[in-house]
């Protein structure tokens, strides 16, 4: 459920960062301002908590496969939405450094998708509406399960609207969300019955953990709604503004390109003809290169525009990446002698 | 089991990585943050069926892995373990874009191919950059890079905090995990129920021990801030890094040099 970098454009990718850093500096304020000074420190022993309960395996019943808790609900009902939000945040941003699981310029993304959903939609709408009369153990469990499941099919969907929104799989939105969207509810399922197992054991050992009834949520209901209202309009404003921007300029550069080289025939036919031209345009207007008219009249008809552009591109590359990977050997044998001179020691342990 | 174990040794092998010493660990954290972050967005911002020109931004790995004294070969198996997962989005663009884009001596390729390709070569460069980034930097260098940078004291803290204590309950975690499986024949007591209690019980166990710890933090004067030991000041060398990568990053981007160099060697050639 994690995305990677290479499946968002930059424009979705700012754009969320936007968001959920807008996300992480109100909660830090809410944080801040919070007169339990010994929340800071359960917050970073339960986000380290997540991790090592990663460790730990279960069997799913009946497939002989093995899952493990996500742990966004679960910091949810033990923080409270603004903590949890900061938590999973961290989490995520550990995961990405340390697995490169997520990409950083996916970690706005992420952080929107598995930190929103549970902390500020999940959370007040499910849990605590179904929490606010007296609590079973019963209800605790139905709360916990349906939260979750819910908060991961809006994730889950968001990843659709995400990866849609940047243009790079091709897989249509009915069908990606035909595949997404049940398969994460099986998933949702199992993390709610983890979280709901982990839950009521702790309820049961220590009902003071939990801090279950209550009718004095007035005081935390509007802020919750005000940041939710905040984020939608920033994601729709942003994203709408940036991903006009981020689309529309590069065409209008290639339209200007091949206007101005008076080239017009190349613009009509598609976008890969257009991405090919515009490739193309920029090469013959580096003014240093003599080949491309030599090249062009000395075959005119054999070698079609864009063949000649995907060959020299292949040989091209594969000399490039020749060059670069001679380099880095290279390297590693002049700086790898120098460093062992230097130094041999505290490095190899 | 095994895999849960790797986790964590993979969990503490970047960390010990990180804390060695090289001219990319002395760098400023800032200037590595900023540069990786060019870096990103340069390599991501390609039109999708791009591929030659992605290729010259192999440059940075191949340069900074060997300076910074990171094994390649754990940065290849890291990736290679990540790779399905692009395999599994990449995949259906093969067969939903079919219009043929070029064609290779004779063998057509289709668009979904490309791009298809296009997408494993933006994954492998983002996972390398930010390993690279980890691997040279260090999670606390990050995190007070950040605080630098101004994100909230609140979220830095966060973050260090988690850092902190990653280690202490990942390996209680596996050592329970380890104790489970020596207990359990033919798989009986890894179901639900037993989870259930025991992950309640490291959750018990880790209340009681932030609690501890808050005490204790406050009892040695903990006012909401880590000291970093390292001072933090930007060199010139640092903004030298940054300034010489990051328009190398642009001009990838904007020129294609494989293509350039392509039609030089096909020039000559013919």
């Amino acid at each position: 459920m994690h995305m990677a970098d290479a499946m968002i454009s930059p424009a979705v990718g700012g754009a969320m960062w936007a968001v959920s850093a807008a996300g992480i500096a109100y909660c830090s304020r809410k944080i801040k301002n919070d007169p339990d000074e010994s929340k800071v420190s359960l917050m970073g022993v339960l986000g380290a908590f997540v991790f090592a309960a990663q460790m730990v395996n279960f069997t799913i019943p009946a497939t002989g496969s093995s899952g493990h808790i996500g742990g966004g609900m679960l910091l949810a009902v033990l923080l409270g939405p603004h903590a949890a939000f900061l938590t999973i945040a961290s989490v995520l941003v550990v995961q990405a450094l340390f697995f490169a699981d997520g990409g950083l310029l996916a970690l706005g993304c992420n952080i929107f998708n598995l930190g929103f959903f549970p902390a500020f939609a999940a959370y007040p709408l499910i849990y605590r509406k179904i929490m606010s009369e007296d609590a079973t153990k019963t209800r605790l469990s139905a709360a916990v399960i349906l939260s979750a499941a819910v908060a991961l099919q809006l994730g889950a969907f968001s990843v659709v609207l995400q990866t849609k929104a940047s243009g790079i799989s091709e897989l249509p939105f009915l069908t990606f969300v035909a595949l997404m969207q049940p398969i994460h509810l099986a998933i949702g399922i199992v993390e709610g019955v983890l979280t709901a197992a982990v839950i009521s054991f702790v309820w049961k050992a220590n009902p003071l953990i939990l801090d279950i009834p209550c009718r004095k949520a007035p005081e935390n209901r509007i802020p919750v709604k005000i940041v939710a209202a905040v984020l939608l309009a920033a994601t729709i404003i942003i994203g709408g503004f940036l991903s006009r921007h981020a689309s529309d300029n590069p065409d209008g550069l290639e339209w200007a390109i091949t206007r101005s080289t008076g080239k017009e025939e190349l613009e009509s036919t598609g976008n890969i003809r257009k991405l090919l031209a515009s490739v193309q345009e920029k090469i013959s207007i580096l003014p240093g290169y003599g080949f491309q008219p030599a090249g062009a009249a000395a075959a005119p008809d054999s070698v079609s525009p864009e063949t000649g552009t995907s060959i020299s591109g292949i040989v091209g590359g594969s000399v490039t990446l020749a060059f670069v990977l001679i380099l880095g050997f290279a390297l590693k044998k002049v700086l790898g002698r120098q460093q062992d001179r230097v130094s041999d020691g505290p490095g190899h342990g | 089991m095994a895999e849960t174990a790797r986790s964590f040794y993979d969990l503490k092998y970047i960390d010990t990585l990180s804390s060695l010493d090289s001219p990319v660990h002395r760098i400023d954290a800032r200037a590595k943050l900023l540069t990786t972050g060019v870096f990103i967005v340069c390599a991501v911002s390609f039109p999708k069926h791009e591929i030659s020109a992605l290729i010259p931004y192999f440059l940075y790995p191949a340069v900074i892995v060997p300076a910074a004294r990171i094994p390649a070969r754990y940065l290849m198996e890291r990736a290679a373990f990540l790779l399905p997962f692009a395999v599994l989005i990449g995949i259906f663009n093969p067969f939903y874009d079919r219009e043929v884009v070029m064609s290779v001596s004779g063998i057509p390729i289709s668009g979904g191919v490309l791009s298809f390709v296009s997408i494993l070569l933006r994954f492998v460069l983002t996972i390398l950059a930010a390993l690279i980034l980890m691997a040279s930097t260090g999670f606390p260098g990050i995190c007070s890079g950040l605080e630098k940078l101004k994100i909230p004291r609140v979220f830095s803290v966060q973050l260090m905090m988690l850092h902190r204590y990653l280690f202490v309950l990942a390996s209680e975690a596996v050592r329970m995990a380890r104790a489970r499986q020596l207990r359990s024949f033919g798989g009986r007591g890894t179901g639900i129920a037993t989870y259930g209690s025991l992950i309640g019980h490291l959750l018990l166990r880790t209340l009681n021990r932030a609690r501890r710890i808050h005490t204790a933090m406050l009892s040695r004067g903990f006012h909401g801030e880590f000291h970093q030991g390292r001072p933090f000041r930007m060199r010139l060398s640092d903004a030298a890094f940054t300034a010489a990568w990051c328009s190398a990053f642009i001009t990838f981007r904007f020129v294609d040099l494989p293509q350039a160099v392509g039609r030089i060697i096909m020039g000559a050639g013919s």
